[in-house]
């Protein structure tokens, strides 16, 4: 199959509106005889849920959490970009659009990232006039904040607490539907996979998670807006019930997994402290503005301060290693988060690193403090500092936080075209859970946008387009497809019913999570790829030997649900592991040591790689079928980045 | 740290529920509760027992999935936290700790420790937002917003509803809560067109549903993780008897 991704001709500033007019429409009085399935209830599925279901729409919306508004997105914290130059510092859309595709270290596509930075603007009037209670001035005007990557104020925020502030936001607009009898709300439900007739999504089966009942659902459309798969790394930033579930059914139906590998690494995270730890906390990168990164000069000063001999604060300034300053002067401690976090993982390999298990850098604010004194820090980092302390019972304004990277955020995911539809008719995917907008690099306040552009203002107008083509036949529920969809679905889950063996569902996902880490994370070579597919199947074997899962499915199960997602990790990794092994440049958050300048910088390669690397399953056990959607640039022209 | 554990079981929302004790041992003092009982739920799990269910997502302290009744206290015994904040270090060698579940008519168990909070969500869907459409949106900034009433609406909006308010309060009453919702809107301009309709229907909803009534012994305030402040009740007490008092229907 050729992958069209329908990216409208013409000028850039033009495409979107042009396309929006050749975009077929549908009647309002035959809305109300179409039902759309929106999977996950955070920014983008809250939003499609509730602008589809203002549009006529029925809509029923599924989400695993036990309220829509408890999906991850809950937790950002910086902010969400915006284009609306408020600052009359030089933003425009076109800045947006050009910092994003720059930021993405040019692995997406001009036509989707220039419509991303155009909606930006009506996202922020959409959340005011929801009453979502950014952060203003004295004047009542909105405030706004600089981020990474960009050197405009363009970023508008509710304390730390923006993604929070966001989604309740969107929660409320979908309340408002469900008042209204336009959405149905299908809360501790989890999808189990895709029905699809003649090889269109036709709806869904799901469990329910309190009883352990497995039904179907039909629809015209099916929307997954089911977020990232940072959690194949067992330990990241995200909540512990993220999962790749949905995407990964929809990949096994069709769907195409497009850039698996590219996930971000973000650099400021409060290190683990043993193998009991669940997930990882980030601190926000804002911290670096006034924090300086170092490590001991030497093994032998680390391996004191690791045995408690020595105080990171008693060093003396010779022996310490400001390793980001010393090799990139001009950037400093503000380089982007991918070498931030590069340069790190180098000195813990080295054997500088610090804090008992000598996985952590230091963060170090006592230079800040003394030029700024304490209160001023605080004004600024206080509920950062608050919450590093709560964590690791140190007081970060005597010692230097300890920091290390963590996996936060994934650009990968299923392939969509510029509508936002997958491979698979009729079934789009919106938010995290696609690939389509951050190349191999996400920039901070970056993550919220697309969520809201999305499910506000792209899906409304395009899955339109689509519905109008198929028209409002009823969808026969009865169709053997859902019988024998929700059969595989019902077998899956007896099959893990049955594994009694000696080892716990956690116990596989956690080394999953250290194979992932070691050789396809920050850095990757050849060699090391090869060897995490070797052990990524031996893995998935003794997984569906040794694994322990107890109970019954007929009640709330977590252990069950657990195995089922640890299942779909395991398969997902080995594919990250091919794409990883395919893309052998450097680019982006993603490092092949093959692949680098002699300054040791990651080394592009545009001739080459300028693609998206679209998935194609095949079976089980089957190697996948790579297909590539070569990335065209008329805009912007590709230049190699350097922070020296 | 060796602990002895007191955790309410319970198969499902029919089953009658008991305290079980179980011995946590070698734990860490740079656990974190949940990460504590994970750590027992692995070892019951290996004897094919079936683990200790309890609600939980972020582990960051913002979702409000995390519950549990820690010794007698909504989220344990530190101030301004949730129970995914709470570390081990706040208990000592050889302790017993009393782990229930909310315990609250409107909040009915599911199993274990999990509880059905559905109802905060009928609460909202009962009038909890600013009536919109999307695309419809003047520009963000042609209400200015004083600071000082932007950061109270904030300072409400932070309430992540977990249920801690109400598993505090003797009467069960979800006030707090409920007022916390309704003061972030009624605060901001925005809110306005439909303060005195949005009012009465969520308090009416939130009658509905079982809960009690408030009698001010700001238990709810004392609790609550994001410290919302109990003026958000008399704020919602004050728009509603002017709602009755106007006989407004908006």
């Amino acid at each position: 199959m050729k992958l069209d991704a329908k990216i409208p001709q013409g000028p850039l500033a033009e495409k979107w509106s042009k396309h929006k007019f050749n975009l077929k429409l549908v009647n309002p009085a035959n809305k109300r005889k179409y039902t759309v399935i929106v999977v996950g209830t955070g920014l983008a599925g809250s939003s499609a849920a509730a602008s589809l279901a203002q549009l006529g729409y029925n809509v029923k919306a599924f989400c695993f959490q036990d309220s829509p508004r408890r999906a991850h997105s809950i937790a950002a914290q910086g902010g969400i970009n915006g284009a609306k130059n408020y600052q009359n510092d030089g933003d425009s859309v076109y800045r947006l659009f050009y910092d994003t595709i720059k930021g993405g270290d040019y692995r997406s596509r001009e036509g989707n990232v220039y419509r991303l930075a155009e909606v930006s603007v009506n996202i922020i009037d959409q959340c005011v006039a929801q009453g979502v209670p950014f952060a203003r001035e004295y004047g009542g005007l909105l405030d706004n904040r600089s981020f990474g990557g960009s050197q405009v104020s363009r970023t508008f925020y509710a304390r730390g607490q923006t993604g929070q502030q966001l989604l309740l936001g969107a929660y409320s607009s979908l309340n408002r539907q469900i008042n209204l009898g336009k959405v149905k709300m299908f809360t501790r439900h989890e999808m189990m996979d895709v029905v699809t007739i003649d090889g269109e999504a036709k709806g869904i089966v799901t469990r329910d998670l309190i009883s352990g009942a497995i039904e179907t659902h039909s629809a015209h459309a099916v929307l997954l807006c089911t977020g990232g798969y940072g959690n194949v790394f067992y330990l990241s930033t995200n909540a512990m019930g993220c999962n790749v579930t949905a995407a990964w059914k929809a990949h096994k139906r069709g769907a195409y997994f497009a850039n698996p590998c590219f996930t971000q690494i973000h650099p400021t995270c409060i290190p683990v402290t043993g193998e009991h730890q669940s997930k990882l906390t980030l601190m926000s990168e804002s911290l670096r503005n006034d924090g300086r990164v170092w490590a001991p000069k030497t093994k032998e000063l680390a391996e004191k301060i690791r045995k408690g001999e020595l105080k990171a604060s008693e060093l003396k300034e010779d022996d310490r290693d400001y390793f980001l300053e010393r090799k990139y002067p001009a950037f400093g401690n503000l380089v982007p988060r991918d070498v931030a976090s590069r340069n790190a993982k180098e000195i813990v390999d080295e054997g500088r690193g610090v804090g008992t298990s000598g996985i952590a850098v230091y963060l170090d604010f006592a230079e800040s403090i003394s030029r700024l004194g304490e209160d001023a820090v605080r004004a600024k980092y206080g509920n950062l500092f608050d919450m590093y302390k709560q964590i690791t019972d140190e007081n970060p304004y005597k010692q230097p936080m300890r920091i290390y990277p963590a996996v936060h955020y994934t650009m990968g995911g299923l392939w969509v075209d510029y509508n936002l539809q997958t491979t698979v008719k009729g079934l789009y995917c919106l938010g995290e859970a696609n690939f389509s907008e951050h190349g191999a690099n996400r920039l901070g306040a970056s993550a919220l946008m697309q969520g809201l552009a999305d499910g506000y203002f792209v899906i409304p107008y395009t899955l339109g387009d689509y519905l109008a083509t198929i028209g409002p036949k009823e969808i026969e529920a009865n169709h053997p497809a859902f019988e024998e969809t929700k059969k595989n679905v019902v077998d899956r889950i007896n099959k893990l019913l049955s594994l009694k063996g000696n080892k716990t569902v956690s116990e596989y996902h956690r080394e999953l999570g250290h194979i992932m880490w070691e050789y396809c994370g920050m850095a990757r070579t050849e060699e090391g790829l090869i060897k995490a597919k070797g052990l990524i199947r031996e893995l998935k074997e003794d997984f569906w030997k040794n694994a322990i899962v107890t109970g019954i499915n007929e009640e709330f199960n977590q252990n069950l649900e657990n195995a089922g997602r640890v299942a779909d990790f395991i398969e997902l990794g080995e594919l990250m592991v091919d794409d990883a092994l395919d893309r052998k440049e450097s680019c982006g958050g993603h490092f092949r040591l093959e692949s680098q300048t002699p300054e040791g910088e990651a080394l592009r390669d545009d001739d080459n790689y300028a693609y998206v690397a679209a998935w194609q399953y095949n079976g089980d056990n089957q190697p996948e079928s790579l297909h590539k959607e070569e990335l065209v640039f008329e805009n912007v022209k590709l230049t190699q980045r350097s922070y020296k | 740290m060796n602990l002895t554990l007191k955790v309410w079981r319970q198969k499902n929302a029919k089953a009658k529920g008991e305290l079980v004790s179980y011995q946590a041992d070698h734990v860490s003092p740079d656990m974190s509760f949940l990460e504590m009982l994970d750590v027992v739920n692995e070892g019951l799990i290996k004897k094919g027992d079936d683990p200790i269910h309890f609600d939980h997502d972020c582990r960051e302290g913002i979702c409000g999935s995390c519950s549990l009744h820690i010794n007698g206290r909504p989220h344990g015994p530190k101030q301004g936290i949730t129970t995914c904040q709470l570390h081990m270090r706040s208990f000592n060698d050889k302790d017993t700790i009393v782990i229930e579940p909310w315990r609250a008519e409107g909040f009915p168990v599911i199993k274990d420790l999990s509880t059905d909070r559905s109802a905060f969500d009928r609460i909202q869907v009962a009038g909890g937002f600013i009536s919109v459409n999307t695309g419809g949106a003047p520009d963000a900034n042609v209400i200015p917003i004083p600071k000082v009433v932007a950061d109270e609406a904030f300072n409400s909006a932070t309430c992540i509803g977990c249920g801690a308010c109400v598993a505090a309060c003797k009467n069960a009453s979800a006030m707090l809560f409920v007022s916390a919702k309704v003061s972030q809107l009624a605060l901001l301009p925005q809110g306005q067109p439909e303060r005195y309709r949005r009012v009465q229907a969520m308090v009416a909803q939130m009658d509905a549903e079982g809960f009690g009534s408030c009698t001010n012994t700001g238990a709810c305030e004392a609790e609550c993780p994001k410290e919302i402040s109990i003026t958000n009740i008399a704020r919602m007490n004050r728009d509603y008897f002017t709602a009755k008092l106007l006989k407004s229907e908006e």
